[in-house]
């Protein structure tokens, strides 16, 4: 990096001690924390805005946030039972609920996120900040969907509540909560930054949340693999919303432990795709406003 | 000792325009480039990024070695015709872009305004947008907790900033907009021509407001082509003309220089050239357009080349006139004014459309236009559409001191006064 001439003296040390090089970046880069911390407030109000304006004009409101996993619940009911997917050991509508709710955010916000540099691209042709907040906002807002999901699965608890007991695994729900964010925001960040270059990516998107809904264990247990060979179940497990859905199962239902292999391999590879991502949106951000 | 705010180095910055696609002559070829398609699209969208050296042909360059230094505390002005690249140059200042070579050195923290209400959201109420768009520009929450009353009052839209900003009138939106801007507080400002909006009260207000920051010590950077705002409020001039600068020196010179060089030549980019008939012999070798300032006005000159391998008896002059955004103002067909090409036969000749005070009819500021070549009822042969640019000159239609500008009051000055019966 050059040095900043002798002419830039130093005269005022608390204003003019900051220093700016632009220069053409080349190949990859690495994503500037600091930076991004000291926009903090700017991911605050990005968050804030998503929430407020979501369900604005709309009669349902935040209902909408409920209305969907609980439909997708009846439906799937009826397909789960029909295919002979259901456990046997546990009811089916809280089964099917309990893998709804980490779904749905999922899909949303790796939806969303993917999206978000195309939504404002506006934004980004106008001013400078640091983009990495444009597509971790939905990842972050969409967790208060999330969190309304949850007073449906309180009813689900008390309608079955012979059936259903309430353990400790319970315990580690937020580390699954902190996993799945992860893994939404890698995923994200790897298809925003396509996404503003290539739209495919957006007709993509659709098409493979549609496939990896029925690769995601939701409509019927892990267990149903249990015939397969080993090499399928590691591959199977690197998929990190498998180890999530199997996990929420285990926390909120109690069906069986917690299982740490799955959430183990899960969560190497969601800190690998989120890492990467990371690396890729930084190379990739320096075009960004010439391609928008 | 020299200190500097800004040292701008050898900066260029390249972009790539949509080169023209190759025609497909056979049915076969139709079809294989069909079947190609995924791969031509692929190399196309990855290009938008990246340069490969072979193909340079679809790519201009938007500035080109430019270099120049700031001073803290000085204002400087970047002046230039539309695509001069004083955009991509502030974009470039303003980090939203990379240059493809060269550096910028920048001390202190930068702030710069391309838009006023930059990610304003219609839903939200003024007080929210405020802090959004506060947040954008960089500043801090506690930092516009402190400031908010100033913003709201210096807006004049106290009563309404709890009422969603989509009910404001496109006045007020921009009133509090520029608030937000103008209570940040950084080292050095670029301002990209904001004041193009709101009222003439407010234009002022917000000129007030630029001057006291220029005033306070701080470093600003202005683009604008209102040279009456330029002088006002900037020392020193630049000037830039295709991506590069021509010319630097105190505002009054660069304001001069920059004023005479509106009426000069813009020739249309001669790479269009030659624009060859289909079926025929003729082609255009170049066109150009010049305006003249007389002591009447000023008058339009549009000169072009045609080059024939035949004889033609007759050809016919159509002339078109339309606003940057497409409206047609004005299409004179060769039979209406007479613009016949007689007797035209092998070799060169140079002809030039008059249009005698045309500021009288038209008002200030850019049109595009379009020459197109015709064998009068039997054949179209050349059709040089919206290839060229002019800009009018400001008239004082009448006579009472205000030019008649298109950005402000329309595009016809019609006859008007007022009598008493």
């Amino acid at each position: 990096m050059a040095m900043p001439s002798s002419e830039f003296t130093d005269t005022d040390t608390e204003h003019h001690s900051l220093i700016t090089i632009i220069k053409p970046k080349k190949g990859w880069q690495v994503v500037d924390i600091k930076e991004l911390f000291r926009y903090r407030d700017l991911l605050l109000f990005f968050v804030y805005r998503d929430i407020k304006v979501l369900y604005k004009q709309t009669v349902l409101g935040f209902a909408w946030a409920i209305i969907n996993p609980v439909f997708n619940m009846l439906v799937f009911n009826f397909i789960g039972k029909m295919g002979r997917l259901a456990p046997g050991n546990v009811p089916y509508l809280p089964f099917l609920y309990v893998g709804l709710i980490p779904w749905t955010y999922f899909s949303n916000s790796v939806n969303m996120s993917s999206q978000s540099l195309i939504t404002s691209s506006q934004i980004l042709t106008k001013v400078y900040f640091p983009r990495l907040v444009i597509p971790l906002t939905p990842v972050i807002s969409k967790l208060v969907d999330f969190a309304i999901s949850f007073s449906v699965l309180i009813v689900l608890f008390i309608v079955y509540s012979n059936q259903i007991t309430i353990n400790l695994n319970i315990l580690f729900l937020p580390l699954l909560i902190v996993l799945m964010v992860i893994a939404a925001s890698g995923m994200g960040l790897w298809f925003s930054a396509m996404a503003i270059q290539y739209r495919d990516i957006k007709y993509a998107i659709t098409f493979l949340t549609q496939i990896l809904f029925f690769l995601t264990p939701i409509m019927y247990p892990i267990s149903k693999f249990d015939s397969f060979g080993p090499v399928f179940k590691f591959c199977y497990s690197l998929y990190p919303m498998t180890g999530i859905e199997e996990g929420f199962r285990a926390c909120l239902l109690g069906i069986g432990p917690m299982p740490w292999n799955l959430l183990l391999i899960g969560t190497a590879s969601s800190i690998f795709i989120f890492v990467s991502g990371a690396f890729y949106f930084a190379r990739m951000e320096k075009v960004f406003a010439d391609v928008a | 000792m020299t200190n500097l705010a800004v040292r701008v180095e050898n900066i260029s910055k390249k972009y790539r325009i949509g080169a023209k696609e190759a025609k497909s002559e056979t049915f076969v070829e139709a079809i294989m480039k069909l079947v190609k398609a995924p791969m031509t699209n692929f190399r196309k969208l990855q290009n938008l990024s990246n340069f490969r050296q072979e193909d340079e042909d679809d790519v201009i360059w938007a500035l080109k070695d430019v270099t120049f230094d700031v001073k803290m505390g000085e204002s400087v002005a970047i002046v230039g015709n539309n695509g001069a690249g004083k955009s991509t140059l502030l974009k470039i200042l303003s980090k939203i872009t990379d240059p493809t070579t060269g550096s910028v050195i920048i001390k202190g923290k930068i702030s710069s305004l391309l838009e006023v209400g930059t990610g304003f959201h219609p839903d939200l109420t003024g007080r929210e947008n405020v802090y959004l768009n506060g947040t954008i520009l960089g500043m801090k929450k506690t930092e516009i907790d402190r400031k908010f009353d100033e913003i709201v009052d210096f807006s004049g839209v106290a009563k309404f900033v709890d009422t969603q900003v989509k009910r404001y009138s496109s006045g007020m939106r921009v009133r509090l907009a520029f608030a937000v801007a103008a209570f940040l507080e950084p080292d050095i400002l670029i301002i990209d021509e904001v004041l193009a909006v709101g009222d003439l009260d407010f234009q002022r207000k917000c000129l007030g407001k630029m001057d006291d920051v220029a005033k306070s010590g701080r470093t600003v950077l202005f683009v604008s082509h209102n040279m009456a705002a330029v002088r006002n409020l900037c020392q020193r001039g630049i000037m830039l003309v295709n991506g590069k600068v021509t010319f630097t020196g105190g505002i009054e010179e660069v304001v001069s220089v920059y004023e005479n060089n509106l009426n000069s030549n813009t020739i249309v980019n001669p790479d269009i050239f030659p624009l060859k008939a289909k079926g025929f012999a003729i082609q255009m070798n170049s066109l150009s357009s010049r305006i003249e300032n007389t002591s009447d006005g000023a008058d339009l000159y549009i000169e072009f080349e045609l080059e024939s391998g035949e004889n033609f008896s007759i050809l016919g002059v159509n002339f078109l006139i339309q606003t940057t955004d497409g409206q047609i103002i004005s299409k004179i067909l060769f039979k209406m004014a007479d613009l016949y090409i007689k007797d035209f036969n092998t070799g060169k000749k140079t002809f030039t459309l008059v249009s005698k005070n045309i500021n009288h009819f038209l008002a200030a500021g850019e049109y595009m236009y379009s020459v197109y070549i015709n064998i009068p009822r039997a054949a179209k042969l050349i059709y040089a559409h919206q290839l060229g640019r002019f800009e009018i000159p400001g008239y004082d239609s009448y006579g009472f001191g205000t030019f008649f500008e298109s950005a402000k009051h329309g595009i016809v000055p019609i006859p008007l006064k007022l009598e008493e019966a």
